[in-house]
């Protein structure tokens, strides 16, 4: 059956190659793929499969090689450095396995940082509001240090919502974490996409948690395969 | 949240490391401060002292001329003599709008001082000295009774010193003579607060040098004279002239190699300062390798990070900056007192003159070096590609 939303991610014959003095590593090689808008995909298989390059390739941190790829209505193929912040900027949210907030900053800093970047600064009442949808509110202003693994990957996924109007990508969220935390943070993942019609997209080796998405998009090396 | 706070509070987790290279801007901008306070005070000091001095032309006996201008100016003793004859003949040149004769003296006094005795410098003048000197007024008393009285005038600090007031009786041992305290002078800020002043003859009979000058100070009517009048000078046998011109030229001249000297370890303060600045950033920005691709991730341009890193650069040069110019304003004085004890003659008055434009350049001079030291370290930050910069440690 077609589905008839709008495509948020559309790719054709979509190739990343890495050139090394002795071989061309395709690490993405020729992947189809339309993700809609509302939709949770999981981007699932081993290591080496390319979920991760084809994660950045969506999220323009990453040029093309060759194919097509259509990202929130721009055609991002051979978009230089600065077309691909230009398309990021303010509608895309990154969520990492490692969280990488920044240490010297509050939680509710760090969630106000990407909106600051893409000049459309949030007040402070507005970044409470994304910490209490990750059920961070009180915890505001505590560094990073201060905060346990679980709750930080929850104050980057605020961090991640306040510029993600209509895409949301996490490369696996869950690498760092225990399965109760993991656990949170995926139904985290599924409220917002239920609740807010958020399109996710979650690279992870995780079965259990990938399981959880709407949608699985299974990789090897390079290829979809199914 | 703006790249000020972000700057700000980078540098703040990193107390030790960014206070360290503060240290470094501070120690290389104290030392370039106090080089050009120093210049500054020292020039002014000596335009002082030498317009003080009241006169343009030093007229001496033979020797070297700027001993006998800087000793004249020290106050000391020493010095060669000249013939009284040599006053007669140059005092009728209509050039001339004063001429005060001068013969110094000094006399040990193994009573005076704290215990170990002390030196007092007795110099004989002729009313055309106050002439010669406008600004020399009386505290108290006044003018000798006559051109050979037992008297003396005693300058401020001398008179202090002594705790000597009009009517007091001075004893000069090598003489055998007493004096009688007639006038004391307000403070002037020159070396005469510290002289005895007597009748030119009385220093004349008093100390055995009869017909005897150490100095003629001559003022001149026009000064665009000055060269012919040293012209003629030269005729008259024994006897050199020295223009106060060529004093101050000579002792700066002296001064200029201490000055390059100086220049150089200033130069290489700088340096290093700078060298630290630069390798300060350029570790915080390998160590934040992976946020700075997080920044260019959530829409960070490169201007964006470039700006953040240049600002702690500022932030870094502008506090170390701020630190220097406290710790030569605080090291002015242990300058001065260096100076002064290691030089054979300094100005009068501070000799280190930090001035609010000297603060001035040397904050914004210490801005826009630590900006061009962040030049390259920003540049590298700005210059990472997100996934790259991500992925770095992975």
């Amino acid at each position: 059956m077609t589905d008839t939303r709008q495509a948020v991610v559309s790719a054709r014959g979509l190739t990343k190659a890495y050139r090394l003095p002795a071989e061309v590593i395709l690490a993405v090689n020729g992947v189809d793929l339309d993700i809609h808008e509302g939709e949770f995909v999981s981007l699932m298989g081993p290591s080496g499969s390319g979920k991760t390059t084809l994660l950045d390739l969506v999220g323009c941190l990453d040029s093309v090689s060759s194919g097509t790829l259509t990202v929130l209505g721009a055609d991002v193929s051979r978009a230089r450095e600065d077309e691909l912040v230009a398309v990021r900027r303010g509608r895309i949210g990154f969520v990492f396995q490692e969280f990488l907030l920044l240490p010297e900053l509050t939680a509710l800093e760090n969630v106000q940082l990407p909106a600051a970047f893409a000049r459309a600064p949030i007040s402070r009442a507005a970044a409470l509001e994304f910490l209490d949808r990750v059920g961070l509110a009180e915890r505001a202003n505590h560094l990073p240090k201060q905060l346990s693994g679980g709750e930080r990957q929850r104050v980057a996924i605020a961090r991640a919502l306040t510029t993600s109007g209509r895409l949301l990508l996490a490369d696996e969220p869950t690498g760092n974490l225990d399965s109760r935390n993991s656990q949170l943070v995926f139904e985290t993942f599924r409220r917002l996409n239920r609740e807010d019609g958020l399109t996710v997209v979650v690279a992870t080796h995780d079965e259990e948690c990938g399981l959880m998405a709407g949608r699985c998009v299974r990789l090897r090396d390079g290829r979809v395969v199914a | 949240m703006n790249s000020l706070r972000i700057a700000l509070r980078v540098l703040l987790r990193k107390k030790v490391r960014s206070l360290l290279t503060m240290g470094g801007v501070a120690i290389a901008v104290a030392v370039l401060v106090s080089l050009l306070a120093f210049d500054a005070g020292y020039q002014d000091g000596l335009r002082t002292d030498i317009d003080r001095m009241g006169y343009q032309v030093l007229v001496t006996a033979k020797g070297c001329p700027y001993e006998a201008a800087t000793l004249m100016m020290k106050g000391g003793g020493g010095l060669s003599y000249m013939e009284d004859e040599v006053y007669r003949q140059i005092v009728g040149d209509e050039r001339i709008q004063e001429i005060a004769p001068q013969l110094m003296a000094t006399v040990f006094d193994s009573a005076s001082g704290a215990g170990g005795g002390a030196i007092t410098l007795y110099v004989g003048i002729d009313e055309a000295y106050f002439r010669l000197k406008p600004w020399l007024a009386f505290r108290s008393g006044g003018w000798f009774s006559s051109d050979d009285a037992d008297e003396v005038i005693m300058g401020y600090e001398a008179a202090e010193l002594e705790q000597r007031s009009i009517g007091d009786q001075v004893y000069i041992p090598s003489a055998d003579r007493v004096l009688t305290v007639v006038g004391i002078l307000e403070r002037t800020g020159t070396q005469d607060d510290g002289v005895s002043f007597m009748p030119l003859r009385r220093v004349q009979e008093d100390f055995g040098l009869p017909g005897k000058m150490s100095g003629i100070g001559i003022r001149l009517k026009d000064i665009g004279q000055m060269s012919a009048f040293e012209e003629d000078l030269y005729d008259v046998p024994s006897i050199q002239v020295v223009s106060m011109a060529q004093v101050k030229g000579t002792i700066l001249n002296l001064m200029s190699s201490a000055r390059v000297l100086a220049s150089s370890i200033a130069t290489v303060a700088v340096i290093v300062a700078v060298i630290g600045v630069m390798n300060t950033i350029l570790v915080s920005v390998f160590e934040r390798t992976r946020q700075i691709g997080v920044m260019k991730a959530m829409g960070a341009s490169r201007f964006d990070v470039f700006r953040i890193v240049w600002t702690e650069t500022a932030l870094i040069s502008l506090f170390g900056g701020a630190l220097g110019v406290v710790l030569a304003l605080a090291g002015g004085r242990l300058v001065e007192h260096a100076v002064r004890s290691l030089l054979p003659y300094a100005p009068t008055g501070r000799l280190v003159a930090v001035s609010p434009h000297l603060v001035a350049a040397a904050m914004a001079g210490a801005v826009v070096t630590g900006l061009v030291a962040g030049i390259y370290p920003a540049w590298r930050a700005s210059s990472m590609k997100p996934v790259e910069a991500i992925r770095s440690a992975e």
